[in-house]
């Protein structure tokens, strides 16, 4: 399987997806925008970083390039598609996943290590884990906050679609634990499909032992 | 500030006529002290810039050091002083954007950035307004291009009430077949110029950076601070990354002071050649600008490269698939640095026609008249130890940096083993099975009370960091700022920093391999203490042992605390004075730091060592206050106040289960004494003298978050 490290101008985590991948034994490469999906792609990621500056608004521009008419035809014949942090951002804009994410509570930058609790454990992205695990995931954003009206919001969770919620080192979900001011402490989602999640924490970032610990490799083994 | 009628008279001689209205603002900028180091140049032959590791030493846009025999390390600083004053967060964005560039060039590419700031009292609203602008431009510029920001660090002293200083350091990768250098090669090349278009911004930047602050500058110099673009730069890096990949680029320079001018000029005059240059082929943002504008601007996120004919076409294109301008700007030659421009009028002028080497190398050197700075004399107040211990504790300057350091994305590139918030940062270089620390600052409270001391003590606190980390130091790179040279006492204090600095690293055996120099960073408020920020590299073997796992500053709360090094007897420029009054000399440095600093690397590799941080800023106070957490505390007993708040590098508290092997590790090197317990109940108990003290870990940590409160 070939995972395609979707980078467009300004992505700067598309590296270290690669390096996180490869380390778990999964190929992966990164892609160029402009160059589209290639014909094996079996695994889609939408990497962090600053696409197109985060001018416009955090994701706004990359969602309407032309590759994510193609990304998006990926999903919808169930290929795995990961946006993490600025490609959740993407995510959203082009309507992988319900909501959005706006400026954390702080209005600053936050790069900061967080407890995850994983809400439910039969999706490809949390098969490593058990449901009510609490894992340690490092965030880096100024705009994570998840944002969506209150009766969406209790669709998102009447579905099941919350993948992690932002919680204490004892999986309590509570707003002091909560980095950003996310609606719900939601920190990842769900898309129509269980295929598609998108998450501002960054799994890559928790994969390589010798750097940020190894609770994020669950995320990633989705693409094995 | 116009040429100087003694430059013009030099100038005139050289050329054989008056010099055109554009090669006057080009030699008023390159000649400028900012460019041409005219009143430093003759103290910096006292730096040791050599080892066997250095590849590239000072004098290109960043030095090079081998970590093995294919991979490199590059190393540069660069300072943002004057604007980051008039805009503090354009100002601090394009100097993580300059010093990222000049990585860049090297054939590099960036792995970790480092900030030392330095502002007024902290109690001050301008100051606070200056720190919060520039944590965000920084914040705003280094994230966004996705290099960690990995360490620095923050200083409030009055001193910097007119005039902050923002010292940006890069270190970035590269191999020896990749490597680039700024040394232009073959008359014929081409001179490309590629990334944002010139508009009219950052004119005469080199110029104002080498004046005092006037009382105006806010509003007056605005035009002269550019804005940068984070999202044209990352394309720039990854752009830059594709020439070096396809081995396209011949040499190259960044465009930073004095613009395409300076950058052109310098990259020919370096490989004894010359240029050809057409100004009216620089794509541009803006209509009707003229040959000085197009020259001079410092419109950022721009370089040029020296390309071989035939791959001209290929550079364009690359360019091109990143958004980015580029454009054929004439060609290297073996005759004078000439440009052309065609105004208005369609008539083509030759507007610069000079030696590029008169241009770059030929600014006289100033000698300045200097008085050596004295020693204070002891007169040790009698504080309180709890009050001086809360007040010390609480100091912004020792307190924690976690407001700043969380708002730099400190972990993307996946190589940060090490945090920031800890004695030095860690990077994971797997290509050459080599952990990385970095550790960056001074400390201007040292330095204003005894600059050659201080400078010294500064030294030694940076590698002492590296030390707690487990690596032993490679390299260093400077940036030396001071106040307006012309003052006899300012320059005297300067050069006595420059010479401590100098003669600690020797001592140390750290090759200063490149560096920056900031004078006239003086105001209506006074001049900046001496401030010799050092950003000091060091290695450890990853292959055996820890890997790139180091012990935390933070104590398990099981073994044994030692305190090992030399206590330096006096209190000069330390955290304690500043808040108690009085006044003492500054405190005996070690003798053979090198055999110290290599002594506490080991210690920091041994299994039976749970954490070790170092001493400096704020003494044993603050290390001891640092280690406590909810689970750990310390147990300690000290003779007195002196003990408490020496500030003496070279020293740490290690936390240990087998004390005899940290003894046997300094054996004949320094003495290890033992402070006391590291205890599980959370609590730092201290007796000091007659006096006890206790502090639990919420009441530490309260104090020591005061930025985050005030700022919050």
């Amino acid at each position: 399987m070939t995972v395609a490290v979707v980078t467009f101008g300004g992505s700067n985590c598309d590296r270290d997806a690669v390096r996180a991948l490869s380390h778990l034994g999964i190929d992966a490469e990164r892609v160029w925008h402009e160059d589209g999906l290639p014909a094996d792609t079996e695994g889609v990621v939408l990497p962090g970083g600053f696409s197109y500056g985060d001018y416009l608004r955090a994701g706004a521009m990359a969602a309407r390039t032309p590759v994510m008419a193609e990304v998006r035809e990926c999903a919808d014949e169930g290929v795995p598609v990961l946006g993490v942090c600025n490609g959740a951002q993407i995510g959203c804009e082009a309507g992988l996943t319900d909501g959005a994410f706006t400026t954390n509570r702080s209005a600053r930058f936050q790069c900061e290590h967080v407890h995850l609790r994983v809400e439910r454990a039969d999706t490809p992205w949390t098969a490593a884990y058990d449901e009510g695990d609490v894992v340690e995931v490092p965030i880096a954003h100024g705009e994570g906050r998840f944002e969506t009206r209150d009766d969406r919001l209790a669709e998102l969770e009447a579905a099941d679609r919350v993948l992690f919620r932002y919680c204490d080192a004892d999986g309590n979900v509570t707003d002091a634990a909560n980095p950003n001011g996310s609606a719900g402490n939601v920190a990842g989602l769900l898309g129509a499909r269980e295929t598609v999640a998108v998450m501002m924490p960054h799994p890559e970032r928790a994969t390589l032992p010798d750097v940020g610990g190894t609770d994020g490799q669950g995320v990633l083994r989705a693409f094995a | 500030m116009p040429l100087a009628d003694a430059d013009r008279e030099l100038v005139v001689g050289e050329l054989g006529r008056d010099p055109t209205r554009t090669e006057t603002a080009l030699f008023e900028n390159l000649w400028s002290e900012h460019c041409a180091y005219r009143s430093s140049r003759p103290l910096l032959s006292a730096f040791d810039s050599e080892s066997d590791d250095v590849v590239v030493g000072p004098g290109d846009d960043a030095a090079v050091v081998a970590l093995d025999d294919d991979t490199y390390v590059t190393l540069g600083v660069e300072s943002h002083n004057h604007p980051s004053y008039v805009d503090p967060f354009d100002g601090a964005a394009t100097g993580v954007g300059g010093i990222v560039r000049d990585t860049m060039s090297m054939g590099a590419y960036p792995v970790g950035l480092t900030d030392s700031l330095y502002f007024g009292d902290f109690d001050r609203e301008h100051s606070r307004y200056l720190f919060e602008g520039v944590v965000e431009g920084i914040s705003h510029y280094g994230n966004a291009i996705g290099v960690p920001t990995v360490g620095g660090s923050v200083a409030f002293h009055d001193g910097y009430e007119g005039n902050p200083l923002v010292n940006v350091a890069c270190v970035g990768l590269t191999t020896e077949d990749r490597m680039v250098t700024a040394v232009a090669a073959e008359p014929g090349n081409e001179l490309v110029l590629v990334g944002n278009a010139t508009g009219r911004d950052g004119l005469g930047g080199a110029s104002f950076a080498s004046e005092d602050l006037s009382e105006d500058a806010e509003t007056e110099d605005r035009p002269a601070v550019q804005v940068g673009d984070p999202y044209a730069e990352k394309r720039l890096i990854e752009c830059n990354e594709a020439l070096v990949d396809e081995s396209l680029v011949v040499s190259a320079r960044d465009l930073g002071a004095a613009g395409l001018g300076g950058a052109s000029c310098e990259l020919v005059a370096k490989g004894g050649l010359g240029a050809q240059i057409d100004l009216n082929a620089v794509h541009q943002r803006e209509p009707g600008m003229n040959a000085t504008e197009i020259l001079l601007a410092e419109s950022q996120e721009r370089m040029v490269y020296e390309v071989r004919p035939e791959d001209a076409e290929r550079v364009a294109e690359l360019a091109d698939r990143f958004d980015l301008g580029c454009s054929v700007i004439g060609e290297v030659t073996d005759g004078n640095y000439v440009c052309t421009f065609e105004g208005d009028d369609g008539d083509r002028e030759t507007v610069v026609d000079a030696p590029a080497a008169y241009l770059a190398d030929g600014a006289p050197t100033n000698d300045l008249e200097r008085v050596d700075p004295v020693q204070p004399e002891r007169d040790l107040p009698d504080a309180r130890v709890a009050e001086a211990f809360e007040a010390v504790v609480g100091d912004p300057n020792t307190a924690s940096k976690r407001w700043v350091y969380r708002q730099y994305d400190h972990e993307v590139g996946a190589r940060t083993a090490v945090r920031p918030g800890d004695d030095a940062a860690l990077l994971a270089v797997r290509e050459a099975e080599t952990g990385l620390a970095l550790s960056a600052g001074a400390e201007p409270r040292w330095t204003a009370a005894a600059p050659y001391e201080g400078a010294r003590a500064v030294a030694v606190e940076n590698a002492t960091n590296l030390a707690s980390v487990g690596a032993t130091p490679l390299a260093a790179v400077d940036c030396l700022n001071g106040g307006n040279p012309e003052k006899p006492e300012v320059y005297g204090a300067f050069a006595a920093a420059v010479d401590g600095l100098a003669d600690a690293c020797s001592a140390l055996d750290v090759p200063v391999v490149g560096g920056n120099v900031s004078l006239y960073n003086d105001s209506a408020a006074g001049p900046v203490p001496p401030t010799p920020t050092l950003a000091m590299v060091g290695t450890r073997d990853a292959a055996d042992g820890r890997g790139y796992d180091a012990p935390p500053t933070a104590f398990a709360g099981e073994g044994t605390l030692l305190h090992v090094g030399e206590p330096g007897g006096a209190l000069g420029g330390s955290a304690y004075l500043a808040h108690a009054g009085g006044s003492d000399r500054f405190p005996d440095l070690p003798r053979d730091p090198k055999t110290v600093v290599a002594s506490l690397a080991g210690v920091a590799g041994l299994e039976s060592t749970l954490a070790v941080h170092d001493v400096s800023h704020g003494g044993l106070a603050v290390t001891l206050a640092e280690g406590v957490s909810d689970d750990a505390g310390a147990d300690v007993a000290v003779d007195g106040s002196l003990e408490l708040f020496d500030e003496t590098p070279g020293r740490a508290v290690v936390e240990t289960t087998d004390p005899d092997a940290v003894r046997d590790a300094f054996d004949g090197v320094a003495p290890v004494e033992t402070l006391g317990e590291a205890t599980t109940d959370g609590t730092l108990s201290l007796s000091v003298g007659d006096a006890e003290l206790a502090y639990d870990a919420d009441a530490v940590r309260e104090r020591r978050a005061v930025i985050e409160r005030e700022l919050a």
